[in-house]
């Protein structure tokens, strides 16, 4: 199909379209099955685009930290704290290291016990926060230096628990692409079993254009303008719904954590207004290949 | 023009026509009769290629029809005017854009549309009918219409299938007048008809021949008629 075919389809002809009968089933099930599809496309676009703001922040700000624990006696947590600081202070690749304060490591409790956590009078560990620099962090070579120094000491890298939760979002984020894909897929199935059902029902319209003389291109240029701008118009129609709903979800949160953290952010609100000419594509190409088809097959 | 030699079409396991062969020369009359069934429609559809001969050669303005594309049948029906006994008109769409259609489908321009259409419309006597659907209108407006349509592109062949079957007498004859005079104007014209009152009336107005279908062959017919 050439760029001149393709100006031609698309051109809105408002005698040429009225040779299709506006209305039948066939039209309420393009708006229906386009605007169901793109609201779903928004969620899934919504979906993935968080998925994979929370896998980079996983992965960048997990990945240049460390924590050590320290488990010891109460009388020897604050020497061993010190100790640890001072190796820390003294190892390549740290950039800096701090003991959590009591209000710290509360805060860090009360998600379990409340605020309001009388913590001084727990056996709790001392939390020393390390944050790596050039030219990164020999945690192994840490560990052997900390178990001769200081015998309490845990060094937690977060490698443990960081991986899984990035390889999580990611796939989380695959999986709205993939959707993405399936909601395109199917949008295009329907649409072409719609189109193939409308050819059918004017089977008799097309003789008649056929026997005044019509072109296949003209004919099917009929269908494919009125599929796809039916497809456009529930597409976007979905889109607006869809991006109402996706405003409407709670703001992001610590306490909603990744729930509350789907929706687009800046520019990413412009993504989903692209679903509407996508949903216009796949119908123009869906209909044009069912049209092609069914013409050949009724000639 | 249109010429048919050794023409045959066959449906499933039954021949439809046999053998035929007949050349439509430019500018000439002719009647094709036979009873119904007989096979006068089929021989319609393939002057104008709605279906194609099972076998031997049939040439329409020296364009074997069986080597055309779709595109180029396309081309070729608009030189060629068809009206139907059930004048197969889109009852969606008005009069006019009936009428019309053979125009909006050769891109011709709306303003040059709306000249012939006028025009021609009024030649019909359908002039005051211009916005009216397929539906409200009576057989005979039906049938000029469709005759309205077959000759808008200014068609070198007019073919009509029973054009005065659903009409009454008077007017079977003003069509049979409007056919006469494009005629006159240098038109082919072949009419499908089993009504041979029309046939007679029409002999004495214009120089026609008259070929007759029966036992799936052609046949020149005698002074009998």
């Amino acid at each position: 199909m050439s760029n001149g075919d393709l100006r031609n389809l698309l051109r809105r002809d408002t005698r040429a379209d009225r040779v299709v009968p506006p209305t039948g089933y066939t039209a309420h099930l393009t708006l229906f099955v386009s605007g169901a599809m793109a609201f779903l496309a928004v969620f899934a676009l919504a979906l993935s685009l968080a998925s994979g703001r929370i896998a980079d922040r996983w992965a960048s700000e997990l990945a240049g930290a460390a924590t050590l624990r320290i488990n010891a006696p109460a009388e020897q947590m604050a020497a061993q704290t010190e100790t640890a600081l001072t190796v820390l202070g003294q190892t390549p690749g740290v950039a800096s290291a701090r003991a959590l304060t009591a209000e710290e490591q509360a805060a860090l409790l009360s998600p379990w016990f409340g605020p309001d956590l009388p913590i001084e009078t727990l056996p709790i560990p001392q939390l020393i926060e390390i944050v790596e620099g050039e030219p990164g962090l020999d945690t192994a070579g840490l560990r052997l230096r900390l178990g001769a120094e200081v015998p309490g000491a845990v060094l937690d890298d977060h490698t443990r628990w960081r991986e899984p939760l990035v390889d999580a979002a990611m796939s989380l984020r695959r999986l709205g692409w993939v959707s993405i894909l399936l909601i395109g897929g199917a949008t295009a199935a329907m649409i072409t079993l719609a189109a193939n059902a409308s050819l059918a029902a004017n089977a008799s319209i097309i003789a008649v254009l056929r026997q005044v003389g019509a072109r296949d291109r003209f004919i099917a240029g009929a269908f494919v303008r009125r599929f796809t701008y039916r497809a456009f118009f529930g597409a976007f129609v979905g889109t607006m719904l869809g991006m109402t709903g996706v405003l409407l979800l709670p703001d992001p949160s610590d306490e909603g954590g990744f729930l509350t953290g789907v929706g687009f952010q800046g520019l990413g609100w412009v993504l989903p207004l692209l679903i509407p000419v996508l949903g216009a594509v796949v119908a123009f190409f869906a209909t044009w290949t069912a049209a092609r088809r069914k013409l050949k097959e009724l000639s | 023009m249109i010429e048919l030699e050794n023409v045959s079409y066959t449906y499933g396991d039954g021949a439809l026509l046999s053998d035929v062969s007949v050349k439509l020369q430019p500018g000439s009359f002719h009647f094709l009769t036979g009873p119904s069934g007989a096979g006068k429609t089929t021989l319609l559809k393939l002057c104008y290629g709605a279906l194609l001969p099972t076998s031997g050669r049939l040439s329409v303005f020296d364009e074997d029809i069986a080597r055309l594309d779709r595109d180029q049948m396309a081309l070729l029906r608009r030189r060629v005017g068809v009206v139907h006994q059930d004048c197969q008109f889109l009852d969606h769409m008005t009069l006019a854009e009936n009428v019309a259609l053979p125009l909006m489908v050769s891109g011709r321009a709306e303003s040059e549309e709306q000249d012939n259409l006028t025009e021609l419309l009024s030649w019909v006597g359908l002039g005051g009918r211009l916005d009216a659907h397929p539906p409200e209108l009576s057989g005979g407006e039906r049938q000029r219409a469709a005759l309205a349509r077959a000759v808008i592109l200014s068609p070198d062949v007019v073919l009509a299938d029973e054009p005065t079957g659903n009409v009454d007498w008077e007017m079977s004859q003003r069509l049979l007048r409007l056919l006469i005079e494009l005629n006159r104007m240098g038109k082919t014209v072949l009419i499908a008809t089993h009504d041979l009152s029309l046939i007679r009336a029409a002999k004495s107005q214009v120089q026609a021949r008259v070929l007759r279908i029966s036992q799936r062959k052609l046949h020149l017919a005698g002074a009998d008629l």
